[in-house]
């Protein structure tokens, strides 16, 4: 429980950041820690350089910007569960932060932190890619780029993030219609064994999954369905279309499926109404 | 101060819980010393392999690092292998257990080398370099497997099946073939992870040149290891001293002698340097004692109209790869109580010690009682739904008649005293279950998405370990007396020295009660002074719900020699005699003339200036005695819970836990709930949560509390107590015990309430934790197949 030795440097500002990231082989970013550290204690990650942007402080925010809420990276889950902005217009990003891991947890991780470890049992990326959220991402010499949710999230623990980039702010679209973030788990602490977010937008429903892959995923075969005009039962039958859940101490696969279609028709009829 | 309330039954506030609520409490951890050192273990990634080499070179050259040390370097340092003190049958077979194993891993975590090394850091990163060479040999977790031999994991003892014990059977043992009915079921339960919030650690100090050693433990028995490691090191009891610091938890996990005690202390004797070992939590859930991990086969005869006539039990009980201090005693331990509250005409029980390439089991909250409790009540469930009798109707139709007085029971041990309806229909008031049946008609007729279940659990626990002549014929190598000391202070303040050693009970608090009532002061007057050998010489420590029946009789019975001998000195000083002396107002005064008194205080100022004392007697108030009890104290009581049961997911939501308890007197009640509380929380914990899995290689998969489902808050649900008051006959106290009723009561009450919550679907057995993907393919299974 104690980690490898590691170098620590704490960043100024973005810049710094990334400039200190760009000078080391295996440096990690270092922002709630919740994630990173068991890691390293357990000695699973040995970083050379821990690059500590917890301090870097223009990047804790909830805006409105037009028809979107900008959420800087290192807003805390608590910050975002008591927003009152996104608690009236995109009340599914409020909502899934209040029921991450547990009190402690929500004071000290952030929004940016949980959605860039890209952890398929994580809740906040599940619902970025429903939402359609977009990230904003700064690079080296000033540069920066906007990914789209539903392209950011490449594999387990694997998203479209360099080593020396950083993940500076999330932008979710504002929301008018129903919506709802079911988790299954065993403990209130607990990752996700499934999750489902369901947003009713511009008059159709975007659906997507938590744990059931290697990514955050779209059920695509629901919305295809839904589409169709096919009732919350009848489309939820295809919740695991194209879905690869894990087998593992809290669930088997199999059972991850079907849990996966009884929460789909019942976020379904919540958002649906 | 005088005082003339009586505190025995109130519900005081513990005196503990200032220092531990503001973080002065003073735990192994808080605890260093100049010059100290540190160890670490080195656990190498094998679960059963024969070690070829050990190269501790690399770690021998690393920064800060004092030493390295295997088996071989430490061969002088243990004249014995660690202690295993319940040798149940004659022909037991043993296997030897060195601190460090010498030519073969056997569980992972098996420790083969102790680095020490000037910090902590430098000491776990140089166990990290220790290189095993060790060729892997097939590993064998499974009970059954295990039995086979087909893989011997001590080749010397040339079998797993190290110990088979049988009650031996009591009653017309004809019933299992006559009865009208007949039930068998098949019970498993899984391996739990005790989980004390602080875990292990102890700190080893003293002088090489005087012999001397002291040893700071996380330990719930400093007493027992000081004879445990005094065997294991050589060093004589007279000069190793045990402190049991603040211990924050142990639930059985502490009940031990374990490795690393005896490497801090052969460490400190050989480097002549202070010795700290704290473990992480991933190593505990590795090197500290499991729990359970058995499997029944069951047998209930009786008739049709639910008349209980005979109950057989035969249990295999996992080991693990050694015998800890106890380990094949526990299921023994639960074999006197295989009846239950239940008046049967025949009873059996008997169990088989296997080894298994995993962590030893040992003492576990309840240690044998709850594995008896939850078979016997899901056999009395099962018998029930086989003749459709409800099950409120067959518990209370079979409870042993109430008495007042010791009986003699089927199981051969006499029982201090019964009482179970009045607890049963408490419990079945407060529960509301005829409300509750009709509710969950309501719902099955509707066919609800979430149904109900209503779980019962009436249990008998045996508590108060030991009467020392039992445990003797039971080939127990020690007794199960307990000693107390009290020592009146001329300042009027009390000194009470017990052998009995909290970790959380609160026997500062509730010892205090008893010496505030019988000496006329209050508790805050009171300090109890426990584990520290040195201090309080003379105990047997605390487990088995003893404490109270045993430690706490001892300290009543010091009261007595103290109250007699300030009796005499208050009739001397008073210049009356001993008869004309009434107890009143927490004074000695003159009958008929109440002013002419003295206060315990005074008296106490009195025979320790000693200026005028009777003749021949000794200066100082002070008593000491020594306990042994004459019987067990038997509690017993009813849980009920109340589940809800969502049908497509199979999750379950308690939603109401009554806990109606009977253990005798109460000293204290506040601590008698908050024992309750917790143990039922540890209950519910092993009925929905916890299980220790390990893989098809013996690794242990639910290696941290990610994987191993503590429940939280959260899940626990609120719990209406109530209690009844049989007291007991074994002690003057009338106290029985509470500290494990709540674990040995609870696991069968929600797992019953599980089953019945879906029994309409055809449910009749889901096993321990009852887990949401169980239940659903419970349901799945019971409707025909695939959903």
């Amino acid at each position: 429980m104690i980690p490898a030795a590691f170098e620590y440097a704490r960043a100024e500002s973005i810049d710094h950041a990334i400039e200190l990231l760009g000078g080391a082989d295996d440096a990690k970013i270092l922002a709630g820690g919740h994630s990173l550290l068991p890691l390293m204690k357990t000695r699973l990650a040995q970083p050379s350089l821990l690059v500590d942007i917890s301090r870097i402080g223009d990047l804790s925010y909830v805006r409105e910007d037009g028809d979107m809420v900008a959420i800087g990276a290192l807003t805390r889950h608590h910050d975002v569960a008591n927003s009152e902005l996104l608690q009236q217009v995109a009340p599914i990003v409020a909502d899934t932060a209040s029921r991450i891991g547990d009190p402690q947890v929500r004071h000290v991780g952030t929004i940016g932190g949980s959605i860039a470890h890209a952890d398929p049992a994580g809740d906040m990326g599940t619902v970025m890619v429903a939402l359609g959220a977009q990230f904003a991402i700064s690079a080296a010499a000033g540069a920066t780029r906007t990914v789209a949710a539903g392209d950011f999230f490449q594999g387990l623990f694997q998203a479209d993030l360099a080593a020396n980039e950083v993940l500076t702010e999330i932008r979710v679209p504002k929301t008018s219609g129903g919506w709802s973030y079911l988790k299954f788990n065993r403990r209130a602490i607990d990752w996700a064994m499934v999750g489902v977010a369901a947003v009713q937008q511009n008059g159709s429903a975007a659906v997507a999954l938590t744990n059931m892959g290697e990514t955050p995923l779209r059920a695509a075969g629901v919305e295809e369905a839904l589409a169709g005009g096919a009732d919350p039962a009848t489309a939820s039958a295809r919740a695991d279309e194209g879905a690869a859940p894990p087998s593992d101490a809290f669930g088997s696969a199999e059972y991850r499926r079907e849990v996966s279609k009884v929460l789909v028709r019942r976020a379904l009829e919540e958002t649906l109404g | 101060m005088v005082a003339t309330e009586q505190y025995v039954g109130s519900p005081v506030l513990r005196k503990e819980d200032a220092k531990l609520l503001t973080g002065q409490g003073n735990f192994v951890d808080n605890q260093s010393m100049a010059g100290m050192v540190w160890m670490a273990l080195v656990r190498p990634p094998h679960v059963h392999a024969t070690i070829q080499s050990i190269d501790t070179a690399a770690a021998a050259s690393m920064p800060g690092v004092v030493g390295v040390y295997t088996a071989a370097d430490l061969e002088t340092a243990f004249p014995a292998a660690l202690p295993m003190v319940w040798p149940i049958t004659e022909d037991i077979k043993i296997p030897t257990h060195w601190p460090l194993t010498k030519d073969k891993i056997r569980f992972a975590g098996d420790a083969v080398a102790v680095v020490v090394a000037e910090t902590r850091e430098q000491a776990e990163d140089a166990a990290e370099m220790v290189t095993v060479s060790a060729s892997d040999l097939p590993a064998v977790t499974d009970l059954e497997e295990a039995a086979t031999d087909e893989v011997v994991i001590h080749e010397d003892l040339g079998t797993n099946v190290v110990v088979h014990w049988s009650h031996g059977g009591g009653g017309d043992q004809s019933v299992f073939d006559s009865a009208p009915v007949i039930v068998q079921e098949r019970f498993t339960q899984p391996r739990l992870i005790p989980n004390a919030i602080e875990p292990r650690g102890c700190l080893a100090y003293g002088s090489p040149a005087a012999g001397e050693f002291t040893l700071v433990s996380a330990t719930q028995i400093p007493h027992i290891c000081r004879v445990g490691l005094s065997i294991a090191t050589g060093v004589p009891q007279s000069k190793l001293r045990i402190i049991a610091p603040d211990v924050g938890g142990g639930f059985g996990s502490k009940l031990n002698v374990y490795a690393e005690e005896a490497l801090a202390l052969a460490l400190t004797r050989s480097i002549g340097r202070p010795v700290k070992w704290i473990e992480t939590r991933p190593e505990n859930y590795v090197a500290t004692i499991h729990g359970r991990g058995v499997l029944h086969d069951c047998t209930l005869a009786g008739t049709e109209d639910g008349e209980i006539q005979g109950m057989k039990f035969v249990e295999l009980a996992d080991m693990g790869a050694y015998f800890q201090l106890l380990t094949p005693g526990i299921p023994e331990l639960g074999g006197w109580v295989y009846m239950g509250p239940y008046d049967t005409k025949a009873y059996w029980y008997e169990f088989k010690g296997i080894i298994t390439n995993a962590t030893p089991t040992d003492a576990y909250r309840g240690a044998g009682r709850p594995e008896a409790t939850f078979v016997i009540e899901r056999l009395v469930d099962a018998y029930a739904r086989r003749i459709g009798m409800d099950p409120a109707d067959v518990r209370r139709k079979n409870f042993l008649p109430p008495s007042a007085e010791a009986f003699a029971s089927v199981m051969g041990l006499s029982i201090d005293s019964a009482n179970y309806e009045p607890t049963f229909d408490r419990a079945l008031e407060l529960a509301e279950y005829d409300q509750m049946r009709k509710e969950q008609q309501a719902r099955r007729d509707r066919g609800d998405t979430k149904q109900l279940g209503i779980g019962l659990s009436s249990y008998i626990e045996m508590c108060g370990l030991a009467p020392s002549e039992i445990l003797g014929a039971l080939r127990y190598v020690a007794g199960g007396w307990d000693a107390a000391e009290i020592e009146c202070r001329p300042d009027g303040k009390v000194v009470v020295r017990t052998g009995t050693s909290p970790h959380g009970q609160g026997h500062e608090t509730s010892w205090s009660q008893i010496v505030a009532d019988g000496l006329g002061v209050t508790p805050d007057d009171v300090e109890v002074l426990h584990g520290d050998t040195s201090v309080s010489r003379l105990g047997m420590d605390t487990y088995g719900s003893r404490s109270a029946s045993v430690g706490a009789e001892a300290v009543a019975r010091a009261l007595e020699k103290v109250r007699a001998k300030a009796r005499t000195i208050a009739a001397h000083e008073l210049e009356v005699a001993e008869d004309d002396l009434e107890w009143t107002d927490g004074a000695f005064r003159v009958s008929g003339a109440p002013d002419k008194a003295r206060t315990i205080p005074e008296l106490a100022a009195s025979a320790w200036h000693a200026h005028a004392l009777p003749a021949d007697m000794e200066p100082m108030l002070e008593g000491t005695a020594v306990w042994d009890p004459p019987n067990f104290t038997w509690p017993g009581g009813t849980h009920i819970c109340v589940v809800e049961v969502d049908t497509e997911t199979g999750k379950t939501d308690i939603m109401r836990y009554v806990a109606v308890d009977d253990c005798g007197n109460v000293i204290n009640p506040m601590i008698v709930e908050g024992q309750v509380q917790g143990g039922v929380a540890q209950g519910v914990a092993e009925a929905l949560y916890e299980e220790a899995l390990y893989d098809e290689s013996g690794n242990l998969m639910s290696s941290s509390m990610t994987q191993y489902l503590v429940p939280t808050a959260v899940e626990i649900p609120s719990i209406t107590q109530d209690r009844t008051v049989t007291p007991s006959t074994t002690n003057s106290l009338g106290v029985k015990g509470i500290g494990e009723a709540g674990t040995i009561a609870s696991p069968p009450a929600v797992v019953n309430a599980v089953i019945d919550a879906v029994s309409h679907l055809g449910v009749s057995h889901i096993d321990k934790p009852a887990s949401p993907e169980r239940v659903w393919r419970a349901i799945r299974d019971a409707q025909g197949g695939a959903a």
